[in-house]
C-alpha cells in the first residue's frame, strides 16, 4: 500500500510535468489545427534558459523559472510569427512539416551553441531538496514544488481562458474563426497570445524536469514532446481539461510501467496507448465525434 | 451610409464580382437577392473584410473602408449576421451575447443593449446559461442577430436569414428585422427568399453570376416581370 501511494506520488510529478506540455500542443491545435511539433523543442529551450539562469546569472529557482517562461513565451511568438503565419492558407500538411523543420532547427541550434553533452542542473537550496515522510510514504520537497507550480500555473491558465476577455477570444475563434473576426476580434494577435500562453508553460516544464531529472541536453525535448501529444491526444486534442487527465494518466503509467520492473518498456506502453486510442476513440477520452455541417 | 463601387472579386481563377456597385441610405433597408452562386454571400464577405477585392472600393459613413481589417470595419459600426447564423457552439448564450460586444468598454451601454436583446428575444434571456450549439435554428438565428445588435451597429448587414426556418418564423424574423430598422439602424439584407425580402425593403438590387443586373424599389421590382417569373413563383 505504502508502494503504491509512493508511486502515485511519483506519477503525479511526471504527470504534471507531461500535462504542462500537452497544455501548449493542445492548445495550439484547438486554435488552428497545428500539431506544432517544435513545441517539445520549446520545452527544451526552457530547461536551458533555467540551467544558464541558475548558473551563470546565479539566479534562484523561481526566478530562473519566470525568466524561462518569458523567454520561452517569445520564443513561441516567433515561432509562430515567422514560420507558420506565412503559411495560413496553405495545406496543413505544409504547415505540419514547417513544424518538423522548426524543431529540428532548434535542436541543432542550441546543440551548436553548447554542445551535445548532457549538463547536470545547478543543486537546488536545501529547502527544495529534503523530503518528508507521510505515513510511511517518502514526499520530496522537489515533488511538492514540481506538483504546486504545475497545479497553480494551470488554475492561472484556466483563469485566462475562461474568465479574461482574450481568453474569450481564443475560445471564440477555436470554434469559428470567421465568425470571431466579424464579432471585431483579432485573430493573428489572438492566436499569437495561444502561442505565447502555451510555450510559456512548456518553459516552465523544462525548468522543472531539469530539477527533477537533474539532466538536460539538447535532444531532450524530442521524447517528453511526443509522450505529451500522446497525452493531448489521449484527453482528446484541442480541449484543455482533455490534455491534463492525457498528461497525468500517460505520467501515472510511465511510473507504473517502471515500478513493475519493466522500465524498458514504459516508452512502447505509452505509444501503445496511442495506437489503441486511436483505434477504439479517435476523438480522446473527453472528444466528441463532430459531424460535418454543410 | 454604406457603398460599394465597382468590386471585383476572384477566387482563384474564377471572376466572383464582376465590378458591381450598391449603395444603402441611411435608415433604409436594401435587399440583395438573386439565385444561389450569384455572389450575394461574397459580397457581403468582402464589405466585411473577411474576403480581399481585387479592386473597387467600400466606403461607410463617407470613409474608404477598402483597407481596413474586420475588426476595424466593426469598430466603425459595420456588423454582419453570417449566412448560417456561426454562433459559438461551446459557448453559452450568454457568453455568444458578451462577443458580440467584444470591441466596446462602455459597460453601462454594453448592459442596457443586454436588456434591449433579452427583451426583443425573450427566448434567449430564458436561455441564457444554455449552449449555443443547443438551441435550434430559429433560436440560433436570434442568438445570431441579437449578438450583432450587441456591437451597437450603424449598418447591419445580414446573409439569409431565413435559410433554414419555418414559414412561421420566418414571418417573425422578418418583421423583428423591420423593427431593428425602425429603431435606427440601416440594413443590407440577402436573401434567397425575395418574397417576404422585397416585402420589408425599401429598395432592392438583383445579383446574376456576379453582376448587378437590376435595381430599383423593392415595389417597383416586385411588379417587374422577370423578377416575379425567376424568384417570386410567378
Amino acid at each position: 500500500m505504502g508502494e503504491f501511494a509512493q508511486q502515485v506520488i511519483n506519477g503525479l510529478s511526471l504527470g504534471s510535468i507531461y500535462a504542462l506540455i500537452a497544455l501548449g500542443y493542445t492548445m495550439v491545435y484547438g486554435i488552428i489545427q497545428l500539431i506544432n511539433f517544435a513545441h517539445g523543442d520549446v520545452y527544451m529551450v526552457g530547461a536551458y534558459v533555467g540551467y544558464f539562469s541558475m548558473t551563470t546569472l546565479r539566479l534562484g529557482f523561481f526566478e530562473s523559472l519566470l525568466i524561462a517562461m518569458v523567454i520561452c513565451m517569445v520564443l513561441g511568438v516567433v515561432i509562430e510569427r515567422v514560420a507558420y503565419k506565412p503559411l495560413r492558407n496553405s495545406t496543413r500538411i505544409a504547415v505540419l512539416i514547417t513544424a518538423i523543420g522548426v524543431s529540428l532547427l532548434l535542436e541543432y541550434t542550441m546543440m551548436f551553441f553548447v554542445g551535445a553533452a548532457v549538463r547536470s542542473y545547478p543543486p537546488l537550496p536545501d529547502y527544495l531538496t529534503g523530503s518528508f515522510q507521510v505515513g510511511g510514504v517518502t514526499v520530496g520537497n522537489q515533488q511538492v514544488l514540481i506538483i504546486g507550480v504545475s497545479l497553480l500555473l494551470m488554475a492561472i491558465l484556466q483563469l485566462i481562458v475562461r474568465r479574461t476577455r482574450v481568453g474569450r477570444a481564443m475560445r471564440a475563434v477555436s470554434q469559428d474563426a470567421d465568425a470571431a473576426r466579424l464579432m471585431g476580434i483579432n485573430v493573428d494577435n489572438t492566436i499569437s497570445f495561444t502561442f505565447a500562453l502555451g510555450s510559456a508553460l512548456a518553459g516552465a516544464a523544462g525548468v522543472l524536469v531539469g530539477v527533477y531529472y537533474n539532466s538536460i541536453n539538447p535532444l531532450m525535448g524530442i521524447l517528453p514532446g511526443l509522450k505529451a501529444f500522446v497525452a493531448a491526444v489521449f484527453g482528446g486534442i484541442g480541449l484543455i481539461p482533455g490534455a491534463l487527465i492525457g498528461g497525468f494518466f500517460i505520467g501515472g503509467v510511465e511510473t507504473f510501467v517502471s515500478a513493475a520492473g519493466q522500465s524498458l518498456y514504459k516508452d512502447a506502453v505509452v505509444f501503445g496507448i496511442l495506437i489503441a486510442i486511436l483505434i477504439i476513440k479517435p476523438t480522446g477520452l473527453l472528444g466528441r465525434n463532430v459531424k460535418e455541417k454543410v | 451610409m454604406f457603398e460599394v463601387e465597382d468590386l471585383n472579386v476572384h477566387f482563384g481563377g474564377i471572376h466572383a464580382l464582376k465590378g458591381i456597385s450598391l449603395r444603402v441610405d441611411e435608415g433604409e433597408i436594401v435587399t440583395l437577392v438573386g439565385a444561389n452562386g450569384a455572389g450575394k454571400t461574397t459580397t457581403l464577405r468582402t464589405a466585411s473584410g473577411l474576403k480581399k477585392p481585387t479592386s473597387g472600393r467600400i466606403t461607410l459613413d463617407g470613409k474608404d473602408i477598402t483597407k481596413l481589417s474586420a475588426q476595424d470595419r466593426v469598430k466603425r459600426g459595420l456588423c454582419q449576421v453570417p449566412e448560417g447564423r456561426r454562433v459559438f457552439p461551446a459557448m453559452s448564450v450568454s457568453e455568444n451575447l458578451d462577443l458580440g460586444a467584444y470591441l466596446r468598454r462602455d459597460r453601462a451601454g454594453v448592459a442596457a443593449d443586454l436588456t434591449n436583446v433579452f427583451e426583443r428575444f425573450p427566448v434567449l434571456g430564458e436561455r441564457r446559461r444554455q449552449l449555443a450549439g443547443t438551441l435550434s435554428g430559429g433560436e440560433q438565428q436570434m442568438l445570431a442577430m441579437g449578438r450583432a445588435l450587441m456591437s451597437r451597429p450603424k449598418v447591419l448587414l445580414l446573409d439569409e436569414p431565413s435559410m433554414g426556418l419555418a414559414p412561421l418564423l420566418v414571418q417573425e424574423i422578418f418583421s423583428i428585422i423591420a423593427d431593428i430598422n425602425a429603431e435606427g439602424t440601416t440594413v443590407l439584407l440577402v436573401e434567397q427568399n425575395a418574397n417576404m425580402a422585397l416585402q420589408v425593403a425599401h429598395r432592392a438590387y438583383v445579383m446574376e453570376t456576379g453582376t448587378m443586373v437590376m435595381s430599383g424599389t423593392a415595389a417597383e421590382l416586385s411588379q417587374t416581370d422577370d423578377i416575379k417569373k425567376a424568384y417570386l413563383g410567378g
